[in-house]
């Protein structure tokens, strides 16, 4: 598959939130003002990204040649798990601005459905490093994109005569539903329209 | 010994984890298009939450306090991954249904949760008491979720297969009319959204009464 066709089938065609439901607990969590929403984009964005390759890397390197593939879900729950308090410190020494942007929000990273997801969808689909490192990529930004449009909803919600029992909650459930319907727009004869498949 | 029955029985309805606590809610709206898928879906967290919540509260005092969280998920992965094997052994047809989200469970909120919240600082009775009620808990609503989705979006319910029943019961009009969205990913957060007003409306009126 082009670089491309993954780009488009991880942000809208199988967009991580509106289609598979993973991370909707920060999806519907985080997304109550709009800069929360874009630092916990951004710092998704950045893990998954990241998780992909050293994911793919310790499957490819480590599992497969000493036959412990049944130990996937153990090995990178844990790399991820690390990777995320190796990242906390390494961006709190670099760029302290950046930590001060991001740093609230990495350690839910680690029990973000997404991340671990991203990285099992990587092997499933027999990606290879380049591919690996853009499905992350892309699964990230998918994510960004929903949370953002989700806050942003939200926000004007807040404004809203809503009826109590819908208050909160449910109507954020409702708002992204609507949200899901319209991403159907985007299905896979988009990318044999587009020829890239 | 006296059983705490209140630890069996809050995880059903006053604490439901998938209504009331909002929790793990990925493979409840992901699994939920078909009944079957449900229900591998909650003998799967039910094996994970009880053996999990069983050997925390027995290691509890010997988990340093700096280190439990990495501690706890390697519990819990080990479980998952002794799910996955068994299922995909024993019911390979639920086990691809299930897909992803099966070794999702390590990062499903309620386990990790209820291991934070209950199993560290309860007895080994009474944290099993707890998973046994908060997998009921998650079992009914989301089956009550996979029902309502597979009923309007395809009219059947999907169980499992037995002597010369297919498994499928097909539900006369609602399977000639069938609303396609409620099986696509739209309806599943519709529906949640709906539900999730039914009983946040349901408290209320309890709290007033």
């Amino acid at each position: 598959m082009s670089y491309i066709a993954i780009l488009l089938t991880f942000i809208f065609i199988n967009n991580f939130i509106l289609v598979q439901f993973l991370g909707l607990c920060p999806f519907i969590g985080v997304s109550k003002s709009s800069a929360n929403a874009i630092g916990m984009g951004a710092s998704v964005t950045f893990v998954t990204t990241v998780a992909s390759v050293v994911t793919w890397a310790i499957y490819y390197f480590l599992l497969v040649p000493m036959h412990l593939e049944y130990l996937q879900t153990l090995t990178f729950i844990l790399v991820i798990a690390s990777l995320v308090q190796l990242l906390e410190m390494v961006i709190q020494k670099i760029s302290p601005a950046l930590y001060q942007a991001l740093g609230i929000y990495l350690p839910l990273i680690t029990t973000n459905c997404a991340v671990l997801g991203i990285a099992i969808i990587n092997i499933t689909n027999t990606y290879n490093v380049m591919e690996s490192f853009t499905a992350g990529f892309a699964a990230g930004a998918g994510f960004t994109l929903a949370i953002v449009l989700m806050s942003n909803i939200r926000e004007k919600l807040d404004l809203m005569p809503v009826r109590r029992a819908y208050r909160g909650m449910p109507i954020a459930f409702i708002s992204a539903g609507l949200m899901a319907l319209s991403f159907m727009a985007f299905d896979k004869s988009l990318l044999t329209n587009l020829h890239l498949v | 010994m006296k059983l705490n029955w209140n630890e069996l029985t809050k995880g059903i309805f006053k604490e439901n984890p998938v209504f009331i606590i909002v929790l793990g809610l990925c493979p409840v709206l992901g699994v939920s298009t078909q009944v079957s898928n449900a229900i591998g879906m909650s003998a799967g967290v039910l094996f994970v939450l009880l053996f999990s919540n069983l050997l925390i509260s027995a290691l509890r005092n010997f988990i340093p306090a700096s280190i439990h969280i990495p501690a706890y998920i390697v519990i819990i992965a080990s479980l998952v991954t002794i799910t996955e094997m068994v299922m995909h052994a024993f019911v390979p047809a639920v086990y691809s249904a299930l897909g992803v989200y099966l070794p999702l469970i390590v990062v499903n909120c309620i386990i990790l949760g209820r291991a934070e919240a209950f199993a560290a600082r309860n007895t080994v009775i009474d944290s099993i008491l707890d998973a046994i009620g908060m997998s009921i808990g998650f079992a009914l609503g989301l089956t009550l979720i996979a029902v309502i989705r597979e009923l309007l979006g395809n009219g059947t319910i999907t169980l499992f297969a037995m002597g010369g029943f297919d498994g499928v019961i097909r539900v006369p009009w609602f399977y000639n009319n069938p609303m396609r969205v409620m099986s696509l990913a739209p309806g599943a957060l519709l529906l949640m959204g709906y539900l999730k007003a039914f009983f946040d409306w349901k408290g209320a009126r309890k709290k007033e009464a």
